[in-house]
Parts: structure tokens; C-alpha cells; sequence
């Protein structure tokens, strides 16, 4: 199968590859995916009076999964929590022109971006 | 060095020049069908038919008439299981096999039991091997074949042929091997191993794709099979269609070059694959064997690199050729079904790669290959959430994942 010139970009060149510090008070992280399947995303964010200032990631799984990932948080910058929570998967499919077999790469991608803002949102209580 | 750099040699080869050399002349000049019975073209492509037979029965020890010309290992191991299957339904309708077979002896089986056969299947210890003792108790009165690959093709393990061929003799029980990934690169003979049937193809040993053989034992005992092709009668009635000339020279001229030269071959590969092993350990951490770290075959490397998705690595050093264990490679979307039977861990079989050496590998792809993946696996690694838990003293078994 032929990756796209996007999927390979962000494979070659990943935008944000780090951590954060988990126990921050304005770090929120998700981890989502399981190893035995294949695809493990950490997705971290750290907010500024409701702002999302910076985001990092780190992948296990396929180019398509660290594209995915890589893209999200790219589009996460700059973005408000309320807005973030609005990312669709089928933004990332579209960006990256991925195929229907690496679709499961993008939801996965919002499950994690909604599952860092969701640890946000309960740090803050 | 040429590029993309083919790591490989188990999905396929390419072709010995000296192979192709001997087979072009019958494309065109000698095209004859060598069942035509009343003219020279066919004549001539009767004896060159009857000459390479005699070539490959030699060069595994059996009678050139044992020998049944197929389209490749997978009809052959199809015309194994079922034709044995349905000749002696009325003997017994048990095949025994195992779990890591390839899918070709796979789908046969369960084809079997569509039409009603029962069929066990053996499992393999943590290093791909059958248990002999677990053979020897799965034998019943209703058995009449066993069928055990020689060599695996994802781990390179190879199995004890030897002692199962003597255990299915002295239970008087048919034994098939598919040798495909084991004929040509290890000593084999039918005789003293007590092979009764056995697949081999012409692409695995730098031969032509489309051509492979049938191993049929004709006296002590006979074998005899149901056809699955029907047709002209060819092959003595077992497989029907005109003979695939061409082939059958290359098919001959790669097996015979392949049993001259297979001591310094072997030898050499041998090295390399070791080279490359010992070269990755070096420069990484946490690699683990799947399969034998002895009974394998010398081309065939297959490692896991932990906390890495194999994928994801070959998209990482995309002018290597390999394959994977990952899930993510296959139509299916599960791991590899060999490693799982092994028990190697699904997250460890998502790691995997396959390294196959070959005739044409040099010690300078070996080298380059080395370098190559080692910096993609660490610049992996430093992306990956399972490398860094793992480093922070995390337990990965201990975090309660979102299988998805």
C-alpha cells in the first residue's frame, strides 16, 4: 500500500513529538489504544485560560497513526478547549487522504485529543 | 548496492540468470506440448520433460516417476490433503497437522473438514517446535495422514522430519511435508526420511514463479490420490493439464544448482544472517528471536523490536525490503497466527520483522541494513508512549488498556 505524501511527512518530519508533565495542573493527557492491538496514542495539552498553548505527542503504531497523531496536534494549537472537542476524525482521514483500512488511525486520534481535554477538564474539577 | 534492498527470500527469489538461460529456448524454438504423441516439437519436449523429472527425483532421492508436475506449493499441498483425503475417506478421515502451517495446508484442512474429516491441530512450544510425544497421542485408528512442514516461513524453524517421518511409518500413516521453504537449502531425501508426499516450488529457489512439484511415493507404500484437476489425464492421471514446459526446466535447473551448491551456500548465508543479528543487538536493546535459535533456517532472521510497531519501522526504512508479523501488514487485520501460536505476545508480534537472506545478499546490505534499522528503531522508540513507560519502570502489563 502507497502512503500519501502527507502520511509521509508527518512520518518523516513529526511535528511535536514530547511529553508534557502529566501531574501539571494545566497539562491534560491521554493515552488511548493498547499495544496488542497495535496503536498506542499519547496526546497531551497545555491550556491558558481556556486556550490550548501547546500540545506533544507520542505514537506506537503505523505512519498512518503517527501522521495522525503528528496532525492533530497541529490543529490543537491555538484552538480553545470547546473547539478542540469539535475535531472530527474525518478531518485527519481528509488532510492525510487516508485509506479505508487506516481510518481506525484518525478515530483514534480524537479519541485521544477528547481524552486529554476530558483529564484536563477533571484536574480542574 | 543496488536499492531498494531485498531482505525478502521467503515471499520469493529472483531468478538465477543461469536458470532463466536454460529455460528460454523452450518459449520458443522447443514449444512443444509433451503430450503430443505423433510429431518432433512433442518429442522433444517429452524427453527434456522426462530429463528434469529424473533431475529432481535424484536430487531427493526418489523415482522419476514419483514426481507430479503442479502450478506451485500451494495446489500441491491442496492435492496432498485433499486427494489423500478423499482416495482413503473410507480408511479413515483424521489429518493431523499444525498450528503454524502455511495457509495453503491450512484452508486444505478445513476445506477437510467441510466434507465432513476431522483434523487435529498440533501445537508448537515457545520456539515454533511440535512436541513428538503430542503426535504420537493424536494418532487413532482413523488417521491417515500427518502433514508437518519442513521449514516455517515466517520463523525458519525446522521441524524433527526425520523422527515424524518414523513415527507416521510405524503407525502406517501417510506423512505430506510441505518442503517449500526447506527443498533446496537442506539435505532432503525421501527414503531415509520416510517422506511419503511433499510440496516444493520452483520461485523459492531462485526458479520460476508458476511451477512446483508433488512428491507422490509409488512402493512402500503406494500412495495413491483423488485428482482436484481433471482434464487430460496428465500425470499419471493426478493432475491433469498440459505440462508447463518452461518450467519444468527452470523447476529442474534451480534444484539441481541449488543441491550443488547448497553446503557453501548455506554456509555463507548463515554467516550474514548472523552478521545482521549480532550487528542489531548491538546497537539495540530489548530484540527478541522468534522461532529456534538452532533448528532454523540459516537465511531467516525474525525478530521483535519492543515498543515499536513493524509497520511502522518498514515505512522507516522503506528501501529495505521485509516483511512483517504486524497486523497492520496482513488483509485481516490480526498478527501473525505463527507467532501467536508460539505465544509470542500480540504486542511483541505487532513488532516484527522478517529478514530472509539470500543467494544475492551481500555483506554490504547486511551492513547498510543493520545501520539502517537500528536508527529507525531508536527514532521510534523516542516516539514512542510504550518505550518511555517502559523506561520510567511502568509495568505495560500492569495499565488497563483500551482494546479497540
Amino acid at each position: 500500500m502507497a502512503y500519501s505524501d502527507r502520511v509521509i511527512d508527518h512520518y518523516n518530519n513529526p511535528r511535536n513529538v514530547g511529553s508534557l508533565d502529566k501531574n501539571a495542573e494545566d497539562v491534560g493527557t491521554g493515552i488511548v489504544g493498547a499495544p496488542e492491538c497495535g496503536d498506542v496514542m499519547k496526546l497531551q495539552i497545555r491550556v491558558e485560560e481556556d486556550r490550548i498553548v501547546d500540545a506533544k505527542f507520542k505514537t506506537f503504531g503505523c505512519g498512518s497513526a503517527i501522521a495522525s497523531s503528528s496532525l492533530a496536534t497541529e490543529m490543537l494549537k491555538g484552538k480553545t478547549l470547546d473547539e478542540a472537542f469539535q475535531i472530527k476524525n474525518s478531518q485527519l482521514v481528509d488532510e492525510l487522504s487516508l485509506p479505508p483500512v487506516k481510518i481506525h488511525c484518525s478515530v483514534l486520534a480524537e479519541d485521544a485529543i477528547k481524552a486529554a481535554i476530558t483529564d484536563f477538564r477533571k484536574k480542574k474539577g | 548496492m543496488k536499492f531498494p534492498v531485498y531482505m525478502d527470500n521467503h515471499a520469493t527469489t529472483p531468478m538465477d540468470p543461469r536458470v532463466l538461460e536454460k529455460m528460454l529456448p523452450y518459449f520458443t524454438e522447443r514449444f512443444g506440448n509433451a503430450a503430443s504423441r505423433n510429431h518432433k516439437f512433442g518429442w522433444e519436449a517429452e524427453a527434456t520433460v522426462d530429463h528434469c523429472r529424473e533431475v529432481i527425483a535424484q536430487s531427493i532421492g526418489a523415482d522419476p516417476s514419483e514426481i507430479i508436475f503442479t502450478s506451485g506449493a500451494t495446489e500441491s499441498d491442496n492435492l496432498a490433503v485433499l486427494g489423500t483425503g478423499r482416495m482413503y475417506s473410507k480408511k479413515g478421515n483424521h489429518i493431523i497437522t499444525v498450528q503454524t502451517e502455511h495457509k495453503a495446508i491450512l484452508d486444505s484442512c478445513a476445506a477437510w473438514e467441510r466434507e465432513g474429516g476431522k483434523v487435529t491441530y498440533l501445537p508448537v512450544d515457545s520456539q515454533g517446535m511440535i512436541d513428538l510425544d503430542d503426535l504420537r497421542k493424536a494418532i487413532t485408528s482413523e488417521t491417515l495422514l500427518i502433514s508437518v512442514m519442513m521449514v516455517n516461513n515466517e520463523i525458519g524453524v525446522i521441524q524433527p522430519i526425520r523422527e515424524i517421518g518414523a513415527i507416521a511409518r510405524a503407525h502406517d500413516v501417510f506423512f505430506h511435508t510441505d518442503a517449500t521453504q526447506g527443498v533446496g537449502k537442506l539435505p532432503v531425501n525421501v527414503q531415509d526420511m520416510n517422506i511419503d508426499l511433499m510440496s516444493f516450488t520452483a520461485h523459492k529457489i531462485y526458479g520460476p514463479k508458476g511451477i512446483g512439484a508433488l512428491y507422490v511415493r509409488k512402493r512402500k507404500p503406494r500412495v495413491r490420490l483423488t485428482p482436484i484437476l481433471f482434464g487430460g489425464g496428465h500425470e499419471r492421471g493426478m493432475r491433469s493439464g498440459t505440462l508447463n514446459v518452461p518450467g519444468i526446466v527452470g523447476l529442474a535447473e534451480a534444484l539441481r544448482l541449488s543441491v550443488t551448491e547448497m553446503e557453501s551456500e548455506q554456509a555463507r548465508i548463515g554467516q550474514l544472517r548472523d552478521r545482521l543479528e549480532q550487528g542489531l543487538r548491538a546497537q539495540l536493546d530489548e530484540i527478541y528471536l522468534n522461532g529456534h535459535p538452532q533448528h532454523r533456517l540459516p537465511g531467516n532472521l525474525n525478530l521483535s523490536f519492543a515498543y515499536v510497531e513493524g509497520e511502522g519501522l518498514m515505512m522507516g526504512i522503506n528501501d529495505i525490503a521485509v516483511s512483517s508479523g504486524s497486523a497492520c501488514t496482513s488483509a485481516s487485520l490480526e498478527p501473525s497466527y505463527v507467532l501467536r501460536a508460539l505465544g509470542v505476545g500480540d504486542e511483541l508480534a505487532h513488532s516484527s520483522l522478517r529478514f530472509g537472506l539470500g543467494r544475492f545478499t551481500t555483506e554490504e546490505e547486511v551492513d547498510y541494513t543493520i545501520q539502517r534499522v537500528s536508527e529507525a528503531v531508536k527514532k521510534l522508540r523516542d516516539m514512542s508512549p510504550l518505550y518511555e513507560m517502559a523506561k520510567e519502570g511502568i509495568d505495560l502489563k500492569s495499565i488497563n488498556w483500551t482494546a479497540h
